[in-house]
């Protein structure tokens, strides 16, 4: 069943959703393979040095109470079907993260008999944070550019990517900086 | 007419621990009468990809079998490695492992203390010993250029110097850190709310101890003297030795005192190294190609002991190097410890062990008798593809 609501009241709803939702992204933390390095720095992340909790970004353990899938390791063929079904179990909309750089490419794993070789073998990946590990600031970097995008700030297509040149202004080349400050 | 059962699964994925792991308990009620462990979530065939790729290039590969303990991993493979080519690190490189791997102790500890009072409900302990620990991710990082997997180690050497200034840096990060662990210590062992979840809970005794084979702090909580770096010191523990702490009660309250005063032996032990640091170079040369021969590399992690077997067959990659982490003997400790206690004690004897899945996760065939035989890429690939289908 689906309700019809005409434009305007379909415009209120969606900006009243996406409020909601970049407001306090509940996220969930898979490990499917990883050494544990980005583990400890996505747990970095919550404790008080960085503490994204003020942002209302919090971890939960249920996959059907989060809206951010962060994903860590390259994907080994035992914990394959298990990403996919906590990737199900999440309620639309959903976003995926991933995180280090085994999680992109399989990194120092690539080649192993036992790996997929990246997340985006398995699920659609919505940003990458690439590190080994990536320091806690770049994971955040990467949610907060994430949630840029879903308010519409960042209207680039295709996924976040942490680090890349034109997604992060630190790293433009000089000219652009130069008229940014003129 | 088998008893009827109701078994509670939990994971791979779960709330508790960070990592995937199986685990099925049989309950009555709110008692565990039996319980099941099922790993292998984090097998990514290290083990195998060692033998195509170079000494130096395993060495990176085996410092991410585990995140929290990669420096050990790298300095039992160097150590190894160096053993197979005659080759033996200069005394400042060595102090400098050392320094590390005891700067990594109080790291694992420290997150260990957080993540087991995480389990017990104890948030506030959770976060405070987290806040602490970014002072020893500083000193490590000051170090080495990275929060975690240091990559301190290079064949034959370090990589990275500690000059005076750093020494002070460290020295100043120690005092404070020694402060703090005084409070933890007191709070595991005189907080009485704690203590209603520790004490007396998850009991192993020392015979329980020795007949599973029980390593590190687990095992020195239950009174088994067991320590790599006074048995079979290696590096500079025989020049600057720690001291055994063994605990005898073997419950979780004992677990907690282990590990928390193990980390005063590791201030002391740092401070000793920096104001004995031997001069001299940082690396030696190290041949390419190692002759054929096989070595033994045991190492002290934080978990206890881990275990290198490295079999070098004339050129510049390994024929064989084989891995025991400490979780693996430390989970038969779960199943059994596990049983008659509470449901709501089972995260916390689960992570009395300390467990890291990252480490354990390897492939073991079990045959009795008949010849040697060895697995191809492809067969283990294709066994792979059929195990977890």
């Amino acid at each position: 069943m689906t309700l019809k609501l005409d434009q305007t009241w379909q415009a209120a709803l969606d900006k009243l959703r996406t409020w909601a939702r970049i407001n306090s992204p509940w996220a969930i933390h898979f490990n499917s393979g990883s050494c544990n390095g980005c583990d400890i720095e996505i747990l970095a992340t919550l404790t008080p040095r960085y503490d994204v909790e003020r942002f209302g970004i919090k971890l939960r353990g249920s996959p059907r109470h989060a809206d951010v899938l962060i994903c860590t390791g390259p994907v080994t063929r035992q914990a394959r079907d298990r990403l996919v079904r906590i990737y199900e179990q999440m309620p639309e909309p959903k976003f995926v993260i991933a995180v280090g750089s085994c999680a992109l490419s399989g990194g120092a794993f690539r080649g192993c008999y036992n790996i997929m070789g990246g997340i985006d073998q398995v699920i659609p990946v919505d940003a990458y944070v690439p590190g080994c590990p990536p320091r806690p600031e770049a994971i955040i970097d990467g949610v907060v550019k994430l949630l840029a995008k879903l308010q519409g700030h960042d209207t680039s297509p295709g996924p976040v990517v942490i680090g890349e040149p034109d997604a992060n202004p630190a790293l433009a080349p000089q000219p652009e900086q130069e008229e940014a400050s003129a | 007419m088998p008893t009827e059962k109701f078994v509670i699964p939990i994971g791979p994925q779960h709330p508790a621990l960070k990592e995937p792991g199986h685990f099925e308990f049989n309950v009555d009620g709110e008692v565990v009468k039996a319980a099941s462990v099922r790993l292998g979530y984090v097998h990514r065939g290290i083990e195998k990809g060692c033998e195509t790729r170079n000494y130096v290039q395993a060495a990176y590969l085996v410092e991410r079998i585990c995140g929290i303990c990669s420096h050990v991993h790298a300095t039992a493979f160097s150590l190894g490695v160096e053993r197979l080519a005659d080759v033996e690190a200069p005394p400042r490189a060595q102090a400098i492992r050392q320094i590390v791997a005891e700067l990594e102790r109080i790291h694992s500890h420290l997150l260990w203390v957080g993540v087991a009072a995480h389990e017990a409900g104890f948030d506030t302990l959770f976060m405070y010993s987290w806040r602490d620990r970014e002072t020893v991710m500083n000193l490590l990082e000051g170090i080495t250029g990275n929060r975690v997997n240091y990559s301190a180690n290079v064949l034959g050497g370090v990589k990275c110097d500690i000059g005076p200034e750093q020494a002070e840096v460290i020295l100043e990060g120690l005092r404070f850190l020694e402060e703090r662990t005084r409070h933890y210590l007191e709070v595991v062992s005189t907080d009485a709310v704690f203590l209603r979840r520790t004490r007396g809970i998850g009991v192993m005794t020392r015979d329980d101890a020795e007949r599973l084979g029980v390593v590190g702090p687990t095992a020195r909580a239950s009174g088994v003297p067991r320590d790599v770096r006074v048995d079979a010191p290696y590096l500079l523990y025989r020049e600057h030795p720690v001291e055994l702490i063994v605990e005898q009660a073997g419950d979780l309250e004992a677990r907690f005192k282990v590990r928390v005063r193990e980390l005063f032996e590791s201030f002391r032990v740092i401070r000793e190294l920096l104001a004995a640091l031997p001069d001299g170079d940082l690396t030696t040369r190290m041949p390419r190609r190692i002759k054929p021969a096989e070595t033994v590399s045991r190492i002290e992690a934080p978990r206890g002991e881990l275990f290198y077997f490295i079999k070098s067959n004339g050129s510049d990659t390994a024929e064989r190097v084989k891995v025991r982490t400490p979780t693996l003997p430390n989970m038969a400790s779960v199943v059994v410890t596990a049983v008659g206690h509470q449901l709501a004690d089972v995260p916390m004897i689960l992570a009395g062990i300390d467990p890291c899945f990252s480490c354990n996760d390897r492939m073991a065939v079990v045959r009795q008798g008949g010849e040697a035989e060895v697995w191809t890429w492809e067969r283990l690939r294709q066994y792979g593809i059929e195990h977890y289908r």
